[in-house]
């Protein structure tokens, strides 16, 4: 583990508690639990992307479970980051479908855009990179996602451009780095062509 | 009820078994790991595969329920073939140290490793490595040698009912243990280490001690608390080197608490092996003939109403029954079996747990009085909560409040709130005469007081107004904490009419006062008083005497203990007493000779006649002898003062944990767990 402090407490703000209430009304009574993992994940918002041992005991404590039960769902998803991360979270797809599509040019690409070892975090704070499991966008490999948003159909250059953006404080476009709208054939429908005409 | 045929052979069991256990009916045995027949079943470490007939594949047996006209096959070979794979996957990553491990000789996988694995190793590739954790001073662990059973983490959240352990992280990254470091807060965290199929965890105490064929097994019972779970006490030598817990479905499962599993080290230190006499203001060496010299010097011009005995928590009936002889030999009926204090006695039914500790599991609401059974009898308190996850009981506390492991209506602090339970003005009146087995536990906390007898007078009248005492049913329980304590009880080792009981004893108006291992008392009290203590060890009682007679601890004496459901069970000599010392019925009888007294009998197989001629509840060995409700308790006033629980450290009750080092650092690391914690621990 690298060295970071972990800090002594915990409190949801006024904006995530109402969420949580909204979270928890979602479920009937007695099954508050059901609401741990969008109250990790709103604890995770409220800290900087990550969560930190207290905020856990807090969701715990706030739901009413054992506290044991809210670490082994924030250490089973790989969406809850238990350590500090920067403030950009670069996750690259290295799974068989974008690794064909050359993930592997992706991930020197980002490595060189982010100025840091997988796994780690740039000496500036900027970015964290992390290697990922299919996050479910194939059809678009490879891809990357950053924080909340996903960034498809990459290549180097495109994917060098990103972070250079992201370090300069713009916001690069989401979504396909080519031009295609979601997920559709790259040259343009190829059937259902006439869908709607009749 | 389900028909299935299990390897050709019929077997008709019954509804909601899974095939494992059918398996086992029709004589077949399933290899398994996480399977426990007291836990949830997990289903996860695929064992006990076995054939379906009609199923494309092998089922995990333990995971499915039995159902009529099923065709099993426990000894194919494609069972053969799985429980091959299965096993080797499981070695994958558990190192190969047997020999370094301490579960070496007495594991589930070394021997079914044996049984069902490959004679040799296919994986080259790196194994995995897992840091250990440290879960406090009883539990010693190598989580490298985890198999993932999960048994430990459904144990703790199922029967201790403390949800501390968990798996975190996942796949291959997957871990047992707390997250962030602590002592288990449990009172039965040892148990876990019997359930460990691997050598991931092990008793730290008993680390690299013995391996279990160098040990002598011997049946016995203990005498922690007054539940009289069934051990099994393991020698090597003359010394104790580990307690495990017996099956006994009737007492205690297969659960022992902490303070029962690993404070037999206490045994071996601060040890009385030799009598020792006062003089000049100091405890001397001495043989037992100046012992009794001593004795005999004092007592032959005493009379006999200045005589008086006390029996402590841990003594044997044989003898009690001995010293209430010779003390009436000598004009005396002084003793007291009680030495907290309570006045108990009279009709059996006011003593005992009447409904039995299996009756637990048919009550449907359960009123605790004066008691916290957590630590007054951890054991039977996992009776509560499994009656609890059952549902459908509502159970609710009267004294002082406390996490019991269940949820709980706490209702008030004292006699006040069980006054208005008893008038039926408390809203848990109509809770208990709405349900069909109401029950009611009564703890020490509420009977060893001066009003006592009033507390057990309104619990009586509880019990009779709510419908506890029915036909088969008796509700009324009294929760005692003393292993001596129904016993004693039982024959009578309570003062007679005009004689005096323990809060007189302890007033300093006797002369002689007959300490048969009593310590839990105020001792100061008694220095103008001529004290002889009978014992084991050198604890408080020793301290304050005058004479002492070294006797024998629990494991060190064939006894006959009676449980607090009456259950008369004895124990077996497992190593001889230390040094001089006797066992305690026999120093009894050599004293009474010294006394002029002789006692009628010269073996203990003929002390045993008489004492089962005179109470033959005590012959009835490992059964209750049942008690007929009777009368007891008075109307009397009750003081508003609130219960306080006897018990303010579960780990140092008596003279053996007291004296034990593993007791000690439990109670340390106990303290600093409760300690308030910051952000940056673990």
């Amino acid at each position: 583990m690298s060295d970071f402090v972990q800090p002594t407490s915990f409190e949801f703000k006024a904006e995530a508690l109402e969420m949580a209430k909204v979270h928890i009304a979602k479920y009937p009574e007695g099954r508050q639990a059901s609401a741990v993992m969008p109250l990790l994940d709103l604890a995770q918002r409220q800290n900087d992307g990550w969560l930190p041992t207290a905020a856990m005991d807090y969701v715990a404590d706030f739901l009413d479970m054992p506290r044991i039960e809210a670490y082994e769902v924030a250490t089973f998803y790989t969406m809850y980051n238990l350590e500090p991360v920067g403030k950009h979270h670069v996750q690259v797809c290295t799974n068989l479908p974008c690794w064909l599509r050359g993930s592997d040019k992706i991930v020197e690409a980002a490595i060189r855009g982010t100025g840091t070892e997988m796994g780690s975090m740039s000496d500036d704070g900027l970015f964290t990179l992390s290697e990922m499991e299919c996050l479910g966008a194939c059809v678009n490999a490879p891809m990357m996602q950053i924080n909340d948003d996903y960034y498809e159909d990459l290549d180097e250059t495109s994917t060098e451009s990103i972070l250079t953006e992201l370090r300069h404080g713009k916001e690069p476009k989401t979504g396909s780095q080519i031009g295609r709208k979601t997920c559709e054939p790259i040259g343009g429908l190829t059937s259902l062509k006439d869908a709607g005409a009749s | 009820m389900p028909k299935l045929t299990i390897d050709g052979i019929e077997v008709e069991v019954d509804d909601g078994l899974t095939v494992l256990q059918a398996c086992e009916i029709a004589g077949r045995e399933i290899p398994r790991f996480c399977y426990h027949e007291r836990l949830s079943v997990a289903g996860n470490c695929r064992m006990c595969l076995v054939e379906m007939e009609r199923a494309p594949k092998p089922i995990a047996s333990c995971a499915m329920p039995v159902g009529d006209g099923m065709v099993i096959t426990t000894n194919s070979e494609t069972i053969q073939k799985a429980r091959k794979g299965v096993m080797e996957f499981l070695l994958i990553n558990h190192p190969l140290d047997c020999p370094i491990c301490d579960q070496g000789g007495e594991c589930d996988l070394q021997d079914q490793a044996m049984s069902f694995g490959g004679d040799r190793s296919r994986y080259a590739e790196e194994k995995r490595a897992v840091k250990d954790k440290n879960l406090g001073p009883l539990v010693s662990t190598t989580m490298t040698r985890c198999i993932h059973c999960t048994r430990c983490i459904r144990f703790a959240t199922e029967i201790a009912g403390v949800p501390e352990l968990g798996a975190t992280g996942r796949g291959e990254h997957m871990e047992v243990g707390t997250y962030v470091e602590k002592t288990l807060s449990s009172e039965l965290s040892g148990n876990i280490i019997d359930l460990c199929p691997v050598g991931a965890l092990t008793s730290k105490p008993y680390a690299f001690n013995a391996r279990p064929w160098e040990l002598k097994k011997t049946e016995s019972i203990d005498v922690m608390d007054a539940l009289g779970a069934n051990i099994s006490v393991d020698t090597r030598g003359a010394e104790v080197l580990r307690i495990v817990p017996r099956n006994n479905d009737d007492v205690n499962e297969e659960w022992i608490s902490d303070k029962t599993r690993f404070a037999c080290d206490g045994l071996r230190r601060q040890r009385l092996d030799q009598p020792y006499v006062r003089k000049d203001g100091n405890l001397q060496p001495a043989s037992w003939e100046e012992a009794f010299a001593a004795i005999a010097e004092k007592v032959k011009g005493t009379s006999g109403n200045k005589i008086a005995a006390l029996a402590g928590d841990q003594a044997d009936c044989e003898s009690m029954y001995a010293l209430k002889e010779l003390l009436s030999a000598l004009g005396s009926s002084n003793i007291d079996c009680c030495q907290d204090g309570s006045s108990m006695g009279g009709e059996r039914s006011s003593y005992l747990f009447n409904s039995g500790v299996n009756g637990i599991e048919e009550a449907d609401a359960i009123l605790i009085v004066g008691s916290n059974p957590r630590l007054e009898s951890p054991v039977l308190n996992t009776r509560i909560r499994k009656r609890y996850l059952q549902g459908g009981v509502q159970i609710a506390l009267i004294g002082e409040e406390a996490d019991l492991t269940y949820k709980h209506d706490y209702l008030g602090a004292g006699p006040d709130t069980l006054g208005d339970v008893a008038s039926g003005s408390n809203a848990f009146a109509q809770v208990l005469k709405d349900a069909s087995h109401p029950m009611i536990i009564v703890g020490a906390g509420a009977l060893a007081r001066s009003d006592g007898d009033a507390v057990l007078g309104a619990a009586r009248k509880i019990a009779e107004d709510t419908g506890m005492i029915s036909g088969e049913w008796n509700g009324f329980n009294v929760l005692q904490n003393a292993a001596s304590r129904v016993g004693g009880l039982d024959l009578g080792f309570v003062p007679g009419d005009g004689s005096v009981g323990t809060a007189e004893i302890l007033s300093g108006a006797m002369d002689v006062v007959y300490l048969l291992g009593a310590d839990e008392i105020p001792v100061a009290e008694l220095a103008n008083s001529f004290v002889v203590y009978q014992g084991h060890h050198g604890d408080a009682g020793a301290h304050q005497a005058d004479v002492i007679l070294p006797g024998a601890a629990y494991t060190e004496k064939n006894a006959t203990y009676v449980n607090l459901e009456g259950r008369a069970q004895r124990t077996q000599l497992a190593s001889f007493p230390v040094g001089e010392a006797k066992e305690d019925w026999a120093i009894i009888r050599a004293l009474s000779q010294e006394l002029g007294q002789t006692l009628p009998f010269d073996s203990l197989a003929e002390l045993r006649a008489k004492m089962i001629a005179a109470t033959p509840s005590l012959g009835n060995i490992d059964e209750v002898t049942p008690a007929e409700w009777g009368a007891f308790g008075s109307d009397g006033q009750m003081s508003s003062d609130a219960f306080v629980n006897p018990i303010e450290n579960f780990f140092m009750t008596d003279p053996i944990s007291r004296a034990s080092s593993t007791m000690a650092a439990c109670t340390s690391a106990r303290v600093q767990s409760t300690r308030a914690r910051t952000g940056t621990h673990g």
